[in-house]
């Protein structure tokens, strides 16, 4: 497949690009296996919901149940208003985000040589120009959507619960309160910059924590699967039993901070 | 040429040599200190571990956070040198 080891790092970082470069080039591999992914998700859960059953429920149902009682109880801890979009909202993070890094459980060449099997067989392409990355999270335009699209509603739940002029006043006039009008008008711009640095570190810090950790994964299962074939199982077999800690892990904080976001959005003094 | 290039790949290395220490460093203080004050709560009070091991996770993941981005730019700069792309640019252009 590569003829050296940084040529094989090179092809195994390399996305699937529809075009050669420019702002309209699209990730293909991330997007087919998220989309795939997600439908995948929300079918099973669909299925077991429209069979949902009080007496002898199957495994399951089960484990969708207590998915579900799980991802509430967070809600319940985390979010004092009322809102019917938290709970489901935080569902699909957790368990998208989650089935999302699990691709990385996957050995490293697996998806890849099978793509390169179907490029060179059936559509003439030379081996080493396929390219398949199988983590969208892996991917910082997976996490940065995610978590731009999380911004977005952090400041639509404000503007409801505080209304435009009360969401204005709050960029105005918080953290640092002033009593008198001359003191609030040389506080605003000081408030203002904090509130936006506030306000956009979240995001930033949302996406690049999940494409942290999960690029140095993959990256480091890429540098195991370089080792020879007597110590592969002795340095991947821990790291992988500490990533599948890593990425149960980043789904549940991705999650969690999403709600607690949300609930300060919402929060009046 | 040679110079230039050894020059940037060696300062690229000690770079990436320290993000990743320094991260590294911040983020096992942390973990110890936390760890050290969960382990003494659970000691006092036993009824609330399981309440105080969610918050001991996502107290966990968020401290993974700011090393993980060193390590991911630290990555970047070993085997996509963008410093070394500029320099070879320039060369080229000034060739």
């Amino acid at each position: 497949m590569a003829s050296n080891a940084t040529e094989y790092i090179k092809h195994h970082l390399t996305f699937w690009n529809s075009s050669p470069g420019g702002f309209w080039s699209l990730h293909v591999d991330t997007f087919t296996i998220s989309l795939l992914l997600g439908f995948l998700l929300a079918g099973v859960l669909a299925v077991v919901a429209r069979n949902a059953k009080l007496e002898n429920p199957g495994r399951l149902q089960l484990f969708v149940e207590s998915l579900i009682e799980m991802v509430d109880s967070q809600v319940k801890d985390a979010f004092h208003a009322k809102s019917k979009l938290i709970a489901p909202l935080a569902l699909t993070i957790f368990s998208w985000i989650l089935l999302m890094n699990a691709m990385d459980m996957l050995p490293v060449d697996l998806l890849p040589s099978i793509a390169q099997w179907i490029g060179v067989s059936f559509f003439g392409l030379e081996a080493e120009h396929v390219y398949l990355r199988v983590v969208p999270t892996a991917d910082v335009n997976t996490t940065f959507a995610m978590s731009i699209s999380v911004m977005i509603l952090i400041v639509a739940f404000s503007l409801k619960a505080k209304g435009l002029g009360g969401y204005g006043k709050e960029l105005l006039t918080a953290p640092f309160h002033a009593s008198g009008v001359v003191g609030t008008i040389i506080l605003a711009p000081v408030n203002f910059v904090f509130q936006l640095i506030e306000l956009i570190a979240k995001p930033i810090s949302l996406s690049l924590r999940l494409f942290g950790n999960l690029y140095a994964g993959e990256l480091i299962f890429i540098l195991i699967a370089l080792l020879p074939w007597w110590c592969q199982w002795l340095l991947g077999g821990p790291w992988v039993i500490f990533h599948i800690l890593v990425i149960t892990l980043q789904a549940f904080v991705f999650m969690m901070l999403t709600i607690v976001y949300l609930s300060l959005a919402v929060d009046t003094h | 040429m040679e110079a230039l290039v050894s020059q940037i790949q060696s300062m690229t290395v000690l770079a990436a040599a320290l993000i990743i220490g320094f991260g590294a460093i911040g983020t096992a203080l942390g973990f110890a200190i936390l760890g050290g004050k969960f382990l003494e709560s659970s000691a006092r009070q036993p009824e609330m571990i399981p309440v105080l091991q969610t918050k001991l996770f996502i107290i966990a993941g968020l401290l993974d956070a700011i090393s993980m981005i060193g390590v991911g730019v630290a990555m970047l700069y070993t085997f996509n040198n963008p410093f070394l792309s500029a320099a070879i640019a320039a060369l080229k252009a000034a060739a």
